[in-house]
């Protein structure tokens, strides 16, 4: 918040624009000053408990009637469920639905961190790298650690094509392995960089607007970047989701490698 | 010009560079739906089922993208 | 000179915000915080979710969907029992067709043989009496050429005998007779 302040401060001073588009990225720690500890209280602590409260009023509140003919915010609930259930059940097979659960957080946390993220002046957890590596290492680490536990060495059958000529498989295989390890990287650093790359973009929109106070030629780029700001707001709304969906998606298919390693 | 400014300019123009790879990974992204597109005409009954196949074909061509878009965001800010 | 110093201006503004600020996502000292928060985040809503959320979800699912086949299902009955009463109702209909048309050909033989009978007696009765009344007639007739004949020949003998002729009685019958057939 003070930064802010400052940041407006500076623009106004210098009398130019200013852009600072990663400051919204800003870790801070809600009250005081001081240094960041592991348990200290931050902004994104803020913003991951209001993602955990929306969740539960979703699915907890809103399924709390158990109707027959459901309420609005039942539906939604209902919606979602059979939407990422039908989706395990697809990807991964029958024997997927076991960890539907858990596919089920992934999928409602990132879908309603990014959600909330688009609200003006929010803090978005899922822009950050710690956050996705958190959550992609995570399910690389489950999804590995099932198909050892599931199939033993068999497993290691999926970095072996058996159906390639002899000569090739050695190279299809270190080619594979590095493919399996990149997996988690791309995983997260596509979530993270998705949803960063819009919030920058509308930031650097943003800091075009207050040019009709600056010069002349904000009359022209002042309404074409509050426009530009108004799409790209439309398009996040819609990568927010479709980043959950892939994030969940790719889950359900790296758990459905670690069932069925034979492919 | 001294080494900073030769520093800053060079990453101003590698973060610009590094943003062609965003144009590319647009072309990518354009080819997969483009071409499920075409698929999906052809074969309507069959395209249903395949959405998720198009969103991982997606997500897998706009990841490079990010990655570029990465690269140029650590040349600006971060290096 | 104005170049130079701007752009060493911009570098040092660059180095001064790189210094400041870099990439908040990089600033590992915030690290152990953000994961901490979120693993906790993340412990809370599995937990909401797989105890309490996601199995009521899932019962009110599946007990609509119970209820859906359910109705369903009584619905087809339904649907069978409507279909076996119109086949029910059309059966009777087809028998109370046959046997009325089975009473209306009864009844029509029965009028048919009545009818018969009738007529047969009445033309019996009616030929009866016609061959009744010829003979009647016949005998009327015979009457009246008997009474001719008779009232010729005495009119023919009363003739000859006004006109002065033998009264051979034998005779002029004979005549008589002779010219009424002839």
């Amino acid at each position: 918040m003070k930064r802010k302040t400052d940041v407006a401060g500076e623009a106004q001073s210098e009398g130019g624009l200013a852009f600072h588009p990663l400051d919204q990225f800003q870790v801070q720690p809600l009250f005081g000053h001081g240094p960041i500890e592991w348990y200290t209280i931050t902004n994104v602590t803020l913003w991951l408990a209001l993602a955990a409260v929306a969740i539960i009023f979703v699915f907890v509140v809103g399924s709390s009637a158990r109707k027959m003919i459901p309420t609005r915010l039942q539906s939604v609930g209902e919606v979602a469920y059979s939407f990422v259930h039908n989706m395990v059940e697809d990807v991964a097979g029958h024997d997927g639905a076991k960890y539907f659960p858990l596919i089920m957080t992934l999928f409602v946390f990132i879908l309603f961190a990014n959600m909330l993220g688009l609200l003006p002046g929010s803090f978005t957890p899922t822009t950050h790298i710690a956050v996705t590596a958190v959550l992609g290492f995570g399910v690389f680490l489950f999804v590995t650690l099932l198909g050892l536990y599931k199939h033993g060495l068999h497993f290691l059958g999926l970095f072996w094509m058996s159906d390639a000529p002899l000569v090739l498989r050695p190279i299809i295989a270190v080619i594979e392995v590095i493919s399996y390890f990149v997996r988690p990287v791309s995983h997260s650093i596509r979530l993270a960089g998705n949803i960063m790359a819009g919030h920058a973009v509308m930031k650097v929109f943003a800091a075009f607007a207050p040019m009709i106070l600056i010069s002349g030629i904000g009359v022209l780029v002042t309404p074409v970047s509050i426009l530009a700001i108004t799409a790209i707001y439309a398009l996040e709304v819609l990568v927010a989701f479709i980043q959950a969906y892939v994030f969940t998606i790719l889950t359900c298919v790296y758990l459905k490698d670690a069932l069925h390693p034979g492919h | 010009m001294d080494l900073a400014t030769a520093a800053a300019l060079g990453k101003f123009i590698g973060a610009g560079l590094a943003a062609i790879g965003s144009g590319a990974a647009a072309i990518g992204v354009g080819n997969v739906a483009g071409n499920f597109l075409a698929g999906a005409l052809r074969n309507p009954s069959a395209a249903g089922s395949q959405t998720a196949t198009l969103f991982i074909g997606l997500a897998f061509a706009e990841a490079l993208g990010i990655f570029s878009f990465l690269v140029a965001l650590l040349l600006m800010f971060a290096v | 000179m104005t170049t130079t110093t701007t752009t060493t201006e911009a570098a040092a503004e660059v180095a001064h915000e790189t210094a400041k600020a870099g990439m908040p996502q990089l600033d590992f000292s915030t690290f152990p915080n953000q994961i901490f928060w979120l693993v906790v985040t993340l412990l809370v809503i599995y937990f909401v979710l797989s105890r309490i959320a996601l199995p009521r979800i899932g019962g009110v699912l599946a007990q609509r969907a119970g209820a859906i086949t359910s109705d369903l299902s009584a619905a087809e009955e339904l649907k069978q029992k409507a279909i076996a009463a119109e086949k029910a109702y059309n059966d009777a209909l087809v028998k109370a067709r046959a046997e009325a048309a089975k009473i209306v050909a009864e009844a029509k033989t029965g009028i048919q043989q009545d009818l018969a009978v009738a007529t047969a007696k009445a033309d019996a009765e009616i030929a009866a009496k016609s061959a009744e009344s010829e003979k009647a007639i016949s005998e009327i007739r015979a009457g009246a050429v008997e009474a001719v004949k008779e009232v010729a020949q005495n009119t023919a003998k009363e003739l000859v005998a006004a006109l002065g002729g033998s009264d051979d009685a034998k005779a002029v019958a004979a005549a008589v007779s002779a010219r009424l057939k002839g």
